[in-house]
């Protein structure tokens, strides 16, 4: 079977800095695939180059078996790819609804309607709070955006991706900034989301990536130097050596 | 959750209802409908003629918040509508056209042609540069129209009188112009609430809070910018068309650059994004410009000096302000 998301021998450079060096990798369709690696290993910059926020220098990128390598973001999105961003990106001004609204929006008919108030379309309001109940905050859904909690706002990042009936949402480090409990509701939403999507999970949590986790890649200066079952990664030589080590010295 | 759902499609969230709206634009808009009798009454008929021309900045300035406070774009060359709207009341005129129902159509659609070829080539750039080339496009039409011989160039070009609606001679009057104005403004502002609260506004808002998150949810923001830039070019041209047949005479002074910076100050001072305060702000702006300018030539120090203030005392403008005061009171 194709993968759902298969990548090639990806590059990206900054001048004399590799950030992307080589990387291929497949994601099977329904996997949860996490990419772990140190701070600066090129996370980030792989997610803009698969979701088509930056161009690559060289290399692929196929989607269910197209070609998307070319294809800006919008396109990418269009073809069912979502994604989530290391820091918080919402829109803070609109209601928590209005910002799940706005993807289902995007999704279901024009958006060149010029009359019709968008915030009485309860067909997208219905959506929208479909998606707010699966993240857990249907009870927020009135609130200003920008007055969430940091936890909150990270789920509403999920719920904005589930919105976009994506089968394929990148994940940069959800958790990012959260306390423990936070966390603990964030891992429960994502092993959840696991049963309906494929998901590619950038995280610095072990605990949650052993938790989630059906494959890992580790990433370190740019290079995949592990991929596979987590257990298999778990005790790798050169993983031990490069980057879980370092996490149990410090 | 169904009822939910219901709840809130019936209360949209963030309302900032500063006074019952519907009952203050009834009061306003009473107001001003009895002005032309009072004014008379009282023997002050330029007050009509201010208000005309309040009204019609503020017709210019309510379309340039639609760009600017809706979709964060500076255009620095909105006067080039108000102008394009005049010349085209000005060369039908020469052409003996002259009635509104022609005269209308061509000057909104001329515009917005105008803004369509000019945003798609301005909206490929953003911040700075956006305003550099709108600027320069604004004064591309300016310098065509000085040069515009046959049509008056630098002299500027006289009407042979108020245009005709459908044959008639309904706006000879200054009181007649000022209730059409008055019309067309209170259309507009109307047709643009709803604008802005339309999924088409919704993408519009949020692409000018977060282009990037609007990009990842599927939205390429460019072809809603350079709609709501087509709307407020031919809304501005429309704002020309009522300005030529108030001074019964066009001229290129009317898009220079300066035009557009005071367009620019009319929305700042009386709150982007809100529609109503940038009709206000041209209001105050002119209403600013004739009492200060009565008592010094420097006026404009002075209308500086309040702009800072305003400012500096709400970022919301004007509009803003008068939330605050609501809110304490
Ligand atoms: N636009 C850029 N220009 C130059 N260097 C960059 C740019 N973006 C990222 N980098 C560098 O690329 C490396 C990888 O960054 P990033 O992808 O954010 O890493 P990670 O997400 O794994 O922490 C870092 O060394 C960073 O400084
Ligand atoms: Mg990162």
């Amino acid at each position: 079977m194709t993968p759902l998301l298969s990548v090639r021998n990806l590059r990206k450079s900054y001048g004399a800095l590799k950030v992307t060096d080589d990387v291929s990798l497949d994601v099977a369709s329904g996997e949860l695939h996490a990419i772990i690696g140190p701070n600066g290993a090129g996370k980030t910059t792989l997610i803009h180059q698969l979701s088509g926020s930056l161009p690559s220098d060289s290399g692929t990128v196929h989607l269910a078996g197209e070609d998307v390598t070319d294809l800006p973001m919008v396109a990418r999105v269009r073809r069912g790819l979502a994604r989530s961003f290391q820091i918080t990106s919402i829109l803070d001004g609109f209601s928590v609804l209005e910002n799940v609204a706005l993807a289902v929006q995007a999704r279901s008919g024009s958006s060149f309607r010029f009359f019709r108030p968008a915030a009485s379309e309860t067909a997208l309001n219905a959506e929208a709070m479909d998606a707010l109940g699966r993240v857990g905050l249907a009870d927020r859904a009135a609130r200003r955006a920008g007055s969430l909690s940091h936890g909150e706002k990270r789920q509403l990042e999920l719920a904005v991706a589930l919105a976009t009936k994506a089968r394929l949402l990148l994940l940069d480090e959800p958790l990012a900034g959260t306390g423990p409990e936070e966390s603990a509701i964030l891992v429960g939403l994502m092993r959840e989301l696991k049963s309906t999507h494929t998901l590619v999970l950038i995280e610095h949590d072990m605990d949650a990536v052993f938790a989630l986790a059906d494959r890992m890649s580790v990433l370190v200066y740019g290079r995949v130097i592990a991929s596979g079952a987590p257990s298999v990664v778990r005790s790798d030589p050169a993983v031990r050596a490069a980057y879980l080590g370092e996490e149990e010295a410090a | 959750m169904s009822t939910l759902v219901a709840r809130m499609a019936a209360a949209p969230p963030r309302r900032r209802a500063v006074f019952p709206g519907a009952a203050l634009a009834g009061l306003v808009l009473a107001a001003l409908a009895a002005l032309p009798v009072a004014a008379e009454a009282a023997g002050l008929p330029f007050l009509v003629v201010t208000a005309t021309r309040m009204m019609i900045f503020g017709l210019a300035a309510l379309s340039l918040d639609l760009v600017l406070g809706y979709g964060a774009m500076v255009s620095f060359g909105h006067a080039a509508f108000i102008g394009l709207g005049a010349y085209a009341v000005g060369i039908l005129d020469a052409h003996g056209i002259r009635d509104l129902a022609v005269q209308a159509p061509v000057a909104a659609g001329a515009c917005a042609l105008f803004a369509l070829v000019t945003g798609a080539i301005s909206l490929r750039t953003r911040g700075v540069y956006f305003i550099m080339i709108t600027l320069a496009f604004g004064q591309m039409a300016y310098f065509f129209m000085v040069s515009l011989a046959a049509y008056g160039g630098d002299d500027g070009l006289p009407l042979s009188g108020r245009s005709t609606l459908f044959g008639m001679r309904l706006i000879e009057g200054d009181p007649a112009l000022f209730y059409c104005v008055l019309a067309v403004l209170t259309a507009a502002l109307l047709v643009l609430r709803r604008v802005v609260a339309s999924r088409f506004g919704r993408v519009l808002r949020g692409s000018r809070d977060n282009a990037v998150r609007m990009q990842a949810i599927g939205f390429s923001p460019l072809p809603y910018r350079l709609t709501a830039y087509v709307i407020a070019g031919a809304i501005a041209g429309l704002a020309g068309v009522l300005l030529a047949n108030q001074a019964e005479f066009v001229s290129p002074a009317y898009m220079s650059w300066q035009r557009s910076g005071e367009l620019i100050v009319m929305v700042v001072l009386g709150g982007m994004g809100t529609l109503v305060g940038p009709v206000v702000g041209a209001a105050a702006l002119i209403a600013l410009e004739e009492v200060l300018a009565h008592y010094s030539d420097h006026w404009r120090l002075g209308l500086g000096l309040m702009l800072v203030a305003v400012v500096l005392l709400s970022r919301g403008g004007l509009a803003g302000l008068a939330a605050k005061i609501g809110r304490r009171a």
